[in-house]
């Protein structure tokens, strides 16, 4: 089969429409670089009528929105999930590792709960507190002045509260807490507990013209119409097309490989066309990895050539290792006071939770390092398949009668709506050498592109901070005068601690550092083995923070965006 | 993942789940069908779409299944002045197509149905349809109940099958038109969240307190563009 070439030389091949891609390509098409972006997935815009999910009632899907399609239900925005048909991943020595996929233009952000967190200055050099993983070649100063610009750019609710490791930004005004959050702050504080407003990246304000005001309908995993929630296709690609950059996107294209020269620099990538499923090859200056952490070193590990026999980037041997994801732990609990509620009024808010608890242990006295925050979840939602399961199981907490047929289930489903409150814990687990994704020799993907293999262990100290989750959300739930429901899993269940890749924050693939032999990147995302090949996923990153990675992402994607641009100018690339 | 397991969580609200999703290569023809159909397809992709025909077109239950199921699904709901039942609902529609999208549900429903003849034969010579409401009644009475701290597992067969049923039922029915309305929820439109009204408040001993509502949004000015001091302060 002959590959096609494209004889357009573009500045910059960006691979990937995320959260990474996305902002990469509007820096750089802002600053009037020719930009090619290829997505893996179909076009996706919330504002045409034949992608919205958002607004529709549940009897407009057959299965009332199951997730039997749709691994978050049929309403859920994200193509894709943990399995894709025809591109399988396979696993090491029995471990474990889900990893969530999402091929379509805006990626994973298509599907995140907008949860907008940044780093703070001991995220960045937690080797420094506690001796574990590594520090960051960066520290907060570094990313601070981007953070800055992401906050205003796209707008992100909050307060600045003055915290040592929660640096303050620039917010829009939170919402308003709901019911089952002011329980929450009041049983949270009793076990001394801070609580503050959530940090979301929704537009309770407008910040410019082209994006809408958030109209509370608690529905962003839908996807925005108006583009009042953060996504890339919305708030970074369209808004890069639409004021008038080079920016040429080539969907429902598959990146094989980064292509090299003789000299052993990037030349562009080949991909193959889902469509014609022919393999095509484009040009470029500089090549820009946002595939996802994972996607992207594994095109670094299938771009093999003589100068690159290890793969790209990998002459240390790092693409792949050190792959990490936040640690996930929940319970939820029914709480009494909750009950017999009134339907006046409308309490869908934004999609997500108007308040949460950022990490607030003194770890010198815990058996673990690093922490976790708190998000809470509850109250009067709309209804959906598994609305009304086990209707009037509750009753056995008043000794009456459970099960039944008849008018008193219609009492008993009214009695108990918004009643349940439940609690997620998101941490940080220590990077390790012996976490790690590399190619499996064996298996190819229905592209014919060899697949990822994983291999991750959970440890002792992660484990130790799910127990220390479930013993803390016991406490808050029965301070709201509630009754955790379930028994609270043991050793044997790992404390509830959930697979490794289940919080779909996988980071680390990449990491940046100083040193070539124990790094893949360099502080601004540039490979340390080819000066024009940039990683501005999740890849590069030395530790995951007790923070969703996002906000972070976005932030070094813009820093080495700017890199990019400058090192263009001086003709050093 | 085991299904069940995926149900029991779904109970618990969590999003754990966990089945093949194919991949989306729209041709141009397909494309168009989807804009046609956009308002009924909920933002299918074509491939979601063809399954979602694929499932409608085959039928699992047979005449006399869903005539039973009409019954009891009415039994769990029944209609009166005050209430629409499960059939106004259109309930065990929604049942036939949910045994095919969870195939793992169709042995316990349809030996349940056949064991719930079988007992109305034996006791009173007729299947269930054709019993009087008292003695449809009295069949149900002794599966209709169960004792939550005994496990699943361990209950038996014909418990589980109403439970089921059951909660087919509830949530078929209310996440209908007419079960919404009665339910009473009033979101999905657009709004404007201005915190929870005073009397639901002190209904449940809560209250605002005024330092926190000083940091949240002003409704009146959310249509002016933010701005902020170099500290980060907002100025508009």
């Amino acid at each position: 089969m002959q590959i096609i070439e494209n004889a357009k030389v573009y500045d910059a091949i960006v691979v990937g429409s995320g959260a990474g891609g996305g902002m990469a390509t509007k820096v750089l098409a802002d600053a009037g670089l020719s930009v090619a972006v290829v997505e893996a997935g179909p076009f996706f815009d919330p504002a045409d009528p034949k992608h919205q999910t958002q607004l529709k009632w549940p009897w407009e899907s057959p299965r009332r929105g199951a997730p039997t399609v749709r691994p978050f239900g049929d309403f859920d925005a994200a193509y894709g999930g943990w399995e894709i048909e025809g591109e399988p991943y396979t696993h090491k020595d029995g471990t474990k590792f889900d990893w969530y996929r999402s091929h379509m233009l805006g990626g994973r952000t298509n599907h995140w709960g907008r949860i907008s967190l940044r780093f703070g200055p001991k995220d960045f050099k937690h080797k420094n507190v506690d001796g574990y993983g590594e520090n960051w070649p960066i520290g907060y100063e570094d990313v601070k002045p981007y953070y800055d610009k992401v906050d205003k750019l796209i707008g992100v609710f909050g307060t600045n509260e003055g915290l040592p490791n929660d640096p303050d930004g620039f917010f829009l005004p939170p919402p308003k807490p709901r019911l089952h959050e002011l329980f929450y702050i009041r049983g949270a504080r009793k076990s001394k507990i801070p609580v503050y407003p959530s940090r979301m990246s929704m537009l309770t304000k407008r910040i410019n013209k082209e994006r809408g005001v958030c109209f509370y309908c608690g529905q962003c995993s839908r996807a925005c119409q108006v583009y009042a929630d953060f996504s890339a296709g919305t708030c970074l690609i369209f808004p890069a097309q639409k004021s008038g950059g080079q920016v040429d996107l080539f969907v429902n294209c598959v990146v094989r490989e980064v292509t090299t020269d003789n000299e052993g620099r990037a030349t562009g990538v080949s991909y193959i066309n889902k469509e014609d499923r022919k393999e095509y090859k484009l040009k470029g200056r500089v090549v820009v990895l946002g595939a996802s952490a994972c996607s992207s070193a594994r095109i670094l590990l299938n771009s093999k050539s003589s100068q690159h026999p290890n793969g790209l980037g990998n002459s240390s041997d790092h693409v792949g290792k050190y792959l990490h994801d936040s640690t996930g732990g929940d319970r939820v609990g029914f709480i009494p006071d909750l009950m017999n509620r009134k339907v006046s009024y409308n309490e869908d808010g934004v999609g997500g939770m108007h308040v949460y608890s950022p990490w607030w242990g003194d770890n010198s006295k815990l058996n673990f390092p690093r922490g976790y925050h708190i998000e809470i979840w509850g109250g009067m939602g709309m209804p959906n398949y598994g609305f009304g399961f086990n209707v009037n199981e509750f009753n056995k907490f008043f000794g009456t009668k459970v099960g039944g047929y008849g008018d008193v289930l219609r009492s008993d489903v009214k009695k108990y709506y918004g009643a349940l409150v439940g609690l997620s814990g998101r941490g940080e687990s220590i990077a390790r050498k012996e976490n790690y994704c590399e190619i499996d020799p064996s298996t190819v993907d229905q592209w014919g592109i060899p697949v990822l293999r994983f291999h991750y262990k959970w440890s002792d100290l992660e484990r130790n901070q799910a127990k220390h989750m479930q013993e803390t959300f016991a406490e808050i739930i029965q301070n709201m005068g509630g009754t955790p429901l379930g028994d609270m899993p043991g050793r044997d269940q790992d404390y509830g601690l959930q697979n490794p890749g289940r919080i779909i924050h996988e980071v680390g693939t990449t990491r940046m550092g100083d040193d070539p032999k124990t790094s893949v990147t360099n502080k601004f995302q540039q490979l340390h083995d080819v000066d024009n090949v940039f990683v501005v996923d999740a890849g590069p990153f030395v530790s995951q923070a007790d923070k969703n990675c996002t906000w972070t992402i976005l932030a070094l994607s813009w820093r080495a965006s700017d890199y990019i641009v400058d090192q263009l100018k001086k003709q050093n690339l | 993942m085991d299904r069940r397991k995926s149900i029991k969580s779904l109970v618990l609200g969590s999003v754990a789940g966990g089945l093949a999703l194919h991949g989306c290569k729209p041709g141009d023809e397909q494309m168009e069908q989807v804009v046609e159909q956009a308002e009924v397809f909920y933002g299918r992709t074509p491939e979601e779409r063809e399954l979602d025909a694929e499932l409608q077109k085959e039928q699992f239950f047979n005449i006399h299944e869903m005539a039973t199921l009409a019954i009891l699904c009415d039994c769990i709901l029944p209609g009166s002045e005050e209430y629409k039942s499960a059939m106004d609902a259109e309930v065990p529609n929604f049942i036939e197509f949910m045994v095919k999208d969870i195939p793992e549900m169709q042995v316990n429903l349809r030996g349940g149905l056949m064991w719930l003849d079988h007992q109305c034969n034996a006791r009173f010579g007729a299947e269930f349809i054709s019993l009087e409401q008292e003695k449809q009644h009295e069949i149900l009475d002794e599966i209709a109940y169960y004792d939550p701290d005994i496990p699943e597992e361990e209950r038996p067969a014909a418990v589980n099958f109403f439970s089921l049923l059951r909660n087919l039922t509830l949530t078929g029915f209310y996440t209908s038109k007419i079960g919404i309305e009665e339910l009473g929820y009033k979101g999905n439109m657009p709004n404007v969240w201005d915190g929870v009204p005073e009397d639901v408040l002190k209904q449940h001993g809560v209250a605002y307190e005024e330092e926190w509502l000083a940091k949240c949004i002003d409704q009146s000015k959310r249509n002016i563009v933010a701005k902020w001091d170099d500290e980060g302060n907002l100025i508009t």
